[in-house]
């Protein structure tokens, strides 16, 4: 073993690679070594999160679903007992239209059969004022017995 | 057969010494052939080829980490950015395991302590003969490409982070504590002597063994790969032989230098954690 300057310049050497080292490769490194670690933090701490809110959201659909259930029963409720109630008002309006037609049909028979009758007692009634005319010409005065006759006539 | 062992000799030799410039022993300055030569240049020579593979591998390994993070996303990472993640973060793991003080310093300097003496093992790995046999080609008389091999590397990290130490001792505790911390403990005060012998020593043997540690693993590391080398010029049966043991060597090493590289590190981060604790 024999020393010699190589000691020296060794340690020199030594020297300047530590401050090289310290200055240019050990801080970009760590630095990235450091956010990394941060980064991964935090996409764990965003996952959770969104792990959380999904279940939240997974809640607040299943709320709505049934209270869109809800409002649909009702709708269909109420719509069917105003189908009902439509029903029931159309079955009354036809009744009475029915009834108001049969009424009316029932007063035309009514007037015909009058007419029907009045018309057959004119004729029944000139029948006999003509048939007694026949049989009273020669006695009878049309003029004398006019008002008998009108009586007859009334009378039929 | 005297001729035979002298060449192993020789060959030993001849792979155990560093490329080293300095002033030859006739005045003019040159590379060392041997090591007399070598130790004849004193102190100012230096070993040419620990420094350029030494600062070869540290910006090998800073370059790679630069790269990693120019291109450091936060999003997915890629293939380099990944394994450069991996690493930094065992590296970050062990800095805050055993430094509880806030110092923006240690966990970069733990990193290139790591990286870097991680790097230098790894250049043992290499067949013993490739690269000295390609220098001898190129005309260069010797080439150790293992720089933690070289005490001059470890103790040159060693001593860096002893010095740190110290610095980081007196401005966490100021001088007087550092003092006290000495001087004034395992016994009481009045045997401030004997004190401050034990904690002395103590203090001194942190950088040397830490060095010594480093560098003796690698070096008998180094010192088996070459015996097994040395088999391969003894008939193919021992080559074969050679070659089955370097291959089981070589795998057994590849823990050694990571644990090696490992240890490194984290005696660097403890010691700096003792010099930033206040005395209890």
């Amino acid at each position: 073993m024999n020393f010699n300057a190589t000691l020296i310049g060794q340690s020199i050497t030594f020297i300047f690679f530590v401050w090289f080292c310290m200055k240019f490769v050990w801080p970009p490194i760590m630095n990235a070594l450091e956010t990394r670690k941060k980064q991964i933090a935090d996409g764990l701490a965003a996952a959770d999160r969104g792990k959380h809110e999904l279940e939240l959201a997974a809640k607040k659909a299943g709320d709505n679903m049934r209270d869109a259930k809800a409002q649909a029963a009702e709708v269909i409720a109420q719509a069917e007992k105003r189908a009902a109630q439509i029903i029931e008002e159309a079955k009354v309006a036809a009744k009475e239209e029915g009834d108001r037609q049969l009424a009316a049909a029932q007063a035309n028979i009514a007037q015909e059969t009058n007419r029907a009758r009045e018309s057959l007692r004119e004729q029944v009634a000139g029948l006999a004022v003509a048939g007694a005319e026949k049989i009273l010409r020669r006695e009878v005065n049309a003029q004398t017995h006019a008002d008998l006759l009108g009586q007859l006539k009334a009378e039929l | 057969m005297a001729t035979e062992s002298h060449s192993s000799g020789e060959y030993i030799k001849h792979h155990l010494q560093n490329l080293t410039y300095g002033q030859l022993p006739d005045g003019t300055w040159g590379f060392a052939h041997g090591a007399a030569e070598a130790k004849s240049m004193g102190f100012w020579a230096i070993n040419v080829d620990s420094m350029l593979f030494s600062i070869g591998l540290g910006l090998l390994f800073l370059l790679l980490f630069r790269m990693a993070a120019k291109k450091a996303t936060t999003g997915t990472p890629s293939g380099l950015q990944n394994f450069v993640e991996w690493i930094i973060e065992f590296i970050d793991g062990s800095v805050r395991g055993s430094f509880s003080h806030q110092n923006a310093m240690v966990a970069p300097l733990a990193l290139t302590v790591f990286m870097w003496v991680f790097l230098m093992n790894l250049m043992d790995l290499f067949p013993v003969d490739w690269f000295p046999y390609a220098a001898t080609l190129s005309g260069v008389p010797h080439l150790k490409i293992v720089p933690s091999t070289d005490p001059n590397v470890t103790f040159g990290l060693s001593l860096s982070i002893f010095f740190l130490v110290l610095y980081y001792s007196v401005k966490m505790k100021g001088a007087g504590g550092f003092f006290s911390e000495l001087a004034f403990q395992p016994f009481p005060k009045f045997l401030f002597p004997v004190n401050l012998l034990l904690e002395g020593v103590g203090l001194i043997a942190k950088p040397i063994s830490l060095a010594l540690r480093l560098f003796g693993n690698m070096y008998a590391g180094e010192m088996i790969f070459i015996l097994i080398a040395l088999m391969f010029g003894g008939g193919w049966v021992l080559a074969v032989f050679g070659g089955a043991l370097q291959w089981a060597w070589a795998v057994f090493h590849i823990l050694i230098i990571t644990l090696q590289a490992f240890i490194f590190m984290t005696l660097t981060i403890v010691y700096l954690d003792m010099a930033h604790a206040e005395h209890h």
